[in-house]
């Protein structure tokens, strides 16, 4: 809320005669009344809610080497060039970091790092999207037009957020254990090969597990006909795994600890581990997942703030920095930017800026799916 | 001087008792009350909930063996970490509450040490001892007892480790509050009149010393039951307790309604449990141990 534009609305109303002199004053002092009813007691608590004031953005992300990179590449220049502060949150899903969203006060989160088109959907459909004034972000225009697309299909033409990487996950195997022959053979089956038991991990989120089990199972994830066959490859895989890992520190232990020989895992994370020297293989399996980030603007926030903050991460030398960081794509569009040779290498960097190689969910239909899987999900994940 | 009889003032007490009142109503009361209206509310396919009284979530809830068999399963993990923190804890207090070491405040502060370092840290260590590249199999292997490492982590096992890891101190301080206050005269009476020392132990000592092994117990099977972070962290795909359920219901997918029944049942069953523990040794036993 921009109180000071209020004010001098006020001002003008006063000083254009319509409003006169008793009423302008009156007007002043039940602000005044209010602000300092409600501003002292709460603003102090605000402050420690980490919430958003206009000098500052609160920004939340999937923490690791991405946060870092954020932080980085991205926060701490546009905090010295702008003099508004970043403060820097962290969750470890999408659905957990809903649950903090939907039990807060408007204001209190401002941008938050999300997961593809499906997040983009469930947040506007529990109405906390926004409307993002893109005269504000003309770097905007350097970013893949498929990737905005499929945002303004969703919210009528308007944008809430904007893409800022993308990247996909597909399996990661210790080639000390697994060849390379081996992976492509197997393809996305071998997650649930007998020959691995107790070796083999996965990540416990229900939309992923079922990707993976319409593959199993020589189905279109985006149209599965036998449900039941994905619920079966799900238990299977389930009984033959060592864990389902929650997050991605946890994803890179597993597999620098050899705990497990092969899971599904963050295309940026594997890259991670191999920079590191472990020897991990990394397979995008035919159908594999693919999907973008975006960093989207939660109703409530300090629009023109949050604005400044997404136009700047979008200069091409902090996406590319960012990029380079995190090890994921950035969104910008190859043919419109120069991007360098280190982003060009990233696992699922598509040169064309199209994206037409990597499958994405269908937002339409896994949203209409969503409450019945994800329960369902939760029983399998438990033994059922 | 100012009269104590509560006839002439009636209200002093309320009016002394108000802050722990007032705290009670506001952190506890009001906040359970929210849970169980959210409970009888609805949650649509877009996450919303629908205002209202319906039975839906309770029936579920109450009806599926599902949710039995993880409470189930709950109860075994809890009931197993508390046997195991009885038998096991029951010797460090015997031992500190008898000694005759002059420094014996040392001792029962080194049982608080692993307070000072966060809960998920002190579970996550287990990683590090227990892990295929943890201390044990490194251990075995440069004995040249293993010769691969053995698969130890990510079982309903190590979930209780992990959770006597927890509780173990819970315990030892209850059990020791009591064995510190039997009278030692009682054993040396039983010692005068031949029993062995075991006999003493059985027939004076471990009696005595009942109401502080049921305080214990009490405390680390209502904490082992509400447990959240130990099956996460230390558990296999299938070791999931109940209150996995509530975060799953309630994060996973934004079904705070019927997390909200999830808790309440969970919240039954241990109060259920405090209430019988209460009737029959009172829960003076449990303040002792926290001084």
């Amino acid at each position: 809320m921009d109180d000071t534009k209020r004010y001098e609305r006020l001002l003008e109303r006063y000083r254009n005669g319509d409003l006169s002199r008793r009423t302008f004053l009156g007007l002043i002092g039940a602000a005044g009344t209010v602000a300092g009813v409600t501003g002292g007691p709460f603003a102090a608590l605000r402050r420690h809610a980490q919430a958003a004031t206009p000098e500052q953005v609160r920004f939340d992300g999937w923490g690791g080497v991405v946060s870092e990179a954020f932080r980085e590449y991205a926060f701490e220049p546009y905090t010295k060039k702008t003099g508004i502060d970043v403060v820097d949150g962290t969750f470890g899903g999408a659905d957990e970091y809903l649950a903090r969203v939907k039990a807060s006060q408007p204001g209190e989160f401002n941008i938050a790092h999300l997961s593809g088109v499906f997040d983009y959907v469930r947040y506007h459909n529990l109405e906390l999207s926004t409307e993002l004034n893109e005269d504000n972000i003309p770097n905007l225009k350097n970013v893949i037009t498929a990737l905005t697309d499929v945002f303004r299909n969703v919210t009528d033409g308007t944008l809430s957020a904007v893409p800022y990487d993308y990247g996909t996950t597909s399996l990661a195997y210790n080639r000390k254990y697994i060849s390379d022959e081996e992976i492509k053979e197997k393809g996305a089956k071998i997650l649930i090969d007998p020959a691995y038991e107790g070796k083999i991990g996965g990540w416990g989120e229900w939309k992923t597990r079922i990707w993976y089990g319409a593959l199993q199972t020589d189905q279109d994830p985006n149209g599965i006909e036998d449900m039941d066959a994905v619920w079966d490859a799900i238990r299977t895989h389930r009984d033959l795994a060592l864990k389902y890992w929650g997050s991605g520190a946890e994803l890179m232990s597993l597999l620098a600890e050899e705990e497990i020989y092969v899971t599904e895992g963050w295309s940026g994370r594997i890259k991670a581990l191999q920079d590191e020297g472990h020897d991990l293989g990394y397979y995008d399996p035919p159908g594999g997942l693919g999907w973008q980030e975006c960093l989207f603007v939660l109703k409530g926030s300090p629009m023109a703030a949050c604005e400044e903050l997404l136009n700047f991460m979008l200069e091409p030398e902090v996406a590319i920095a960012v990029a380079e960081g995190q090890n994921y794509p950035p969104a910008l569009d190859p043919t419109k930017v120069e991007l360098s040779e280190k982003v060009k290498k990233l696992p699922a960097f598509d040169p064309t800026g199209t994206l037409s190689g990597l499958n994405f969910f269908d937002p339409p239909y896994w949203n209409s799916n969503e409450a019945e899987w994800s329960k369902t999900f939760g029983r399998v994940q438990k033994g059922y | 001087m100012a009269s104590l009889d509560p006839q002439e003032k009636p209200l002093r007490p309320w009016a002394l008792l108000s802050p722990a009142l007032t705290a009670i109503l506001l952190l506890l009361v009001i906040p359970v009350c929210f849970i169980a209206v959210y409970s009888f509310w609805l949650r649509t396919a877009t996450g919303a909930d629908i205002a209202g009284f319906h039975l839906d979530n309770w029936a579920e809830v109450l009806g599926d063996a599902f949710y039995r068999d993880i409470l189930g399963f709950t109860i075994w993990i809890a009931f197993a970490t508390t046997v195991i923190c009885a038998l096991v804890g029951y010797i460090p207090a015997y031992f500190i509450a008898m000694t005759q070491f002059r420094h014996k405040a040392y001792l029962l502060l080194l049982l608080m040490l692993p307070f000072w370092i966060s809960y998920i840290i002190r579970t996550m260590s287990w990683i590090n001892i227990l892990g295929t590249s943890g201390v044990v199999n490194v251990g075995l292997q440069w004995l040249g007892l293993t010769d691969e490492p053995i698969q130890m982590l990510y079982n309903q096992w190590t979930v209780i480790i992990g959770l006597v890891h927890f509780l173990l101190p819970f315990m030892i301080l209850n059990v020791y509050v009591s064995l510190y206050a039997i009278d030692r005269n009682l054993i040396d009476a039983a010692r005068s009149l031949g029993s062995t020392p075991w006999q003493a132990f059985t027939e004076v000592t471990l009696p005595l010393s009942l109401p502080g092994l049921a305080a214990g117990s009490l405390l680390c099977f209502v904490l082992a039951a509400g447990t959240y972070i130990t099956p996460l962290v230390l558990g296999g795909p299938t070791d999931a307790m109940f209150a996995n359920l509530v975060f799953d219901a309630i994060i996973t997918q934004l079904n705070w309604p019927l997390g909200s029944a999830l808790s309440l049942v969970l919240l039954a069953l241990l109060g259920v449990l405090v209430a019988v523990y209460n009737r029959f040794a009172g829960m003076g036993q449990i303040a002792k141990s926290f001084g």
